[in-house]
């Protein structure tokens, strides 16, 4: 009906010469405006964090690799596709997380609440794939252990799930992909008790981006990267281990404990050395990723090979 | 068409034009366009150039006999050697540039990694057809032995789909893709020799003798 209507058009209504004239060069300099954006990465805000003891006399691995090289499903197949649809899919405000299990503050919290009562530090952790590259990150966040204790977990709470947002507007990868969503990783409570274990809401001074799991994520450097659940939405404390999102996917090869570990392989990839992106030659992979001295003790009486 | 290609510029522009997916990995290398992981990014794209040449030549001669142009015919021998060539180029860069000529460990991926063992072996059987792809090798052979051979290519192809299925870690899209190609095409063969039909047999007679040898080397036997 609108369409049939030719509207009336008063005269105030018409637009000035110079308004007009204004406007071509609005749009000359949008042009040339979204040139530019297109050479440069999309920005990201500001965010001020104290230093850190967790660092590492290593190269960091470039911002445009941390950003632009990703793994997430949910935004994509490829290594490019989360930095390409991300920014424009995905909003991550507002956002809350949902607490729920076996916990005695249990309920809904919004992200400036969960992250707000806690100092925002910078601590550089190496990060390496499953799938034999690594990276050194500049992450900002807070300790997971400090977040969890806020929400007591009782006596019966052994694991701690986490899931990632499900919303296939903002997340196209999942209106295509056949998994069951929500992706679903999750550690053993002292696991995540371990000082390591960080609750990410940032890199490179910077807020994190769509495709590194905004706005907040988890970051736990001595296990292979798909631990690292992005974009979390949900925390549940629960009695039995939960089945993750790769352990339903392929059991034959992702483990629930996941740890890096040269010395067992996964079934395509030799877990003995990795590329570090950025560099040509292969390093050798550490067991722990590195971090042997802070989480050994976590698995002394576990048999590593039969619990990868 | 058919005497289109037959034109004498028609086999360098083909040549041509299959350098092209090594002319774009080798820019790109060079501009820095192959993202954060280079050496992974160009050792991949070699192995899906390989794979689709090894489908494009395994198209020739069902794409000959449903079009009825023989002039196809001309170019299964150069474009069998493409397939060659790429899987060649990502053999190497795998042993050159992913392992850094670290033969020890080359040998324990190939022992251990089942996708990696059916990619070799691949690779290796690709090593006769290579060889005996000249028309000296063909004539020596004789055809009923070159066939025999070159049917080589009926396990080769499926072992390089596999190959690929199995490295991919869960967007299977492409090697379904490659799979139901290579069904098509073999199962267009299968269907053709039920037929009775040689499906190498020349459609046109006045073929010269090295274009006949590249598409129908049993005929000339």
């Amino acid at each position: 009906m609108l369409l049939l209507t030719s509207p009336r058009i008063r005269e105030h209504e018409i637009t000035d010469r110079s308004v007009y004239l204004d406007r071509r060069r609005f749009l000359a300099l949008g042009a040339a405006g979204a040139l530019a954006m297109a050479a440069l990465p999309a920005r990201a805000a500001p965010l001020a964090a104290a230093k850190s003891g967790f660092t590492l006399a290593e190269t960091l691995t470039t911002k445009e690799a941390v950003t632009g090289y990703n793994n997430f499903i949910e935004l994509g197949n490829s290594k490019e596709a989360p930095a390409q649809l991300g920014p424009a899919y995905f909003r991550p405000q507002p956002w809350s997380v949902s607490v729920d299990g076996e916990c005695a503050k249990p309920g809904t919290i919004a992200f400036e609440d969960l992250v707000s009562p806690h100092k925002l530090e910078e601590r550089i952790y190496r990060m390496r794939c499953v799938e034999a590259w690594s990276m050194v990150i500049p992450w900002i966040g807070i300790p997971l252990a400090d977040v969890i204790k806020r929400f007591e977990p009782n006596s019966k709470a052994k694991y701690v799930e986490f899931n990632t947002l499900v919303d296939p507007e903002r997340l196209p990868g999942q209106r295509f992909s056949m998994y069951d969503w929500p992706y679903v990783e999750a550690l053993r409570l002292d696991e995540a008790m371990n000082p390591l274990a960080l609750l990410a809401v940032g890199l490179y001074g910077e807020e994190l981006r769509p495709q590194n799991g905004a706005p907040i994520r988890l970051v736990v450097p001595w296990k292979y990267g798909f631990k690292s659940v992005k974009s979390i939405v949900r925390i549940r404390f629960t009695e039995t281990a939960p089945r993750t999102t790769w352990m339903r996917i392929a059991p034959k090869e992702y483990g629930f404990y996941a740890n890096v570990n040269p010395e067992v392989d996964h079934p395509r990839w030799s877990q003995g050395s990795e590329r570090r992106i950025g560099e040509f030659l292969r390093r050798k992979t550490l067991p722990f990723n590195g971090y042997a001295e802070q989480v050994a003790g976590l698995y002394s009486s576990l048999d590593l090979v039969a619990n990868f | 068409m058919d005497a289109l290609l037959r034109r004498r510029w028609a086999k360098p522009v083909i040549f041509a034009l299959c350098l092209l997916p090594l002319a774009w990995l080798g820019w790109r290398g060079a501009t820095f366009g192959l993202g954060a992981n280079p050496i992974e990014a160009l050792i991949r794209g070699l192995g899906d150039w390989a794979l689709r040449f090894v489908l494009i030549a395994l198209a020739v001669t069902p794409l000959r006999q449903i079009t009825g142009i023989a002039a196809i015919g001309r170019f299964r021998r150069m474009l069998g050697l493409f397939a060659f060539f790429y899987v060649t180029m990502h053999l190497l860069s795998y042993i050159g540039l992913d392992q850094f000529f670290d033969w020890s460990a080359i040998g324990r991926e190939i022992v251990k990694r089942r996708y990696i063992t059916i990619g070799m072996t691949a690779a290796v059987l690709l090593i006769p057809l290579a060889v005996t792809s000249t028309d000296t090798m063909m004539r020596r052979l004789g055809g009923r032995r070159w066939r025999g051979l070159h049917r080589l290519v009926y396990v080769i192809a499926p072992l390089g789909v596999t190959h690929h299925w199995m490295m991919v870690k869960a967007d299977i899209t492409e090697p379904a893709l490659h799979a139901l190609i290579l069904s098509l095409l073999l199962g267009w063969r299968m269907v053709a020799a039920r037929k009775g039909k040689r499906h190498n047999r020349p459609s046109a007679p006045s073929e010269s003798p090295p274009c006949a040898a590249s598409s129908s080397p049993s005929s000339r036997s």
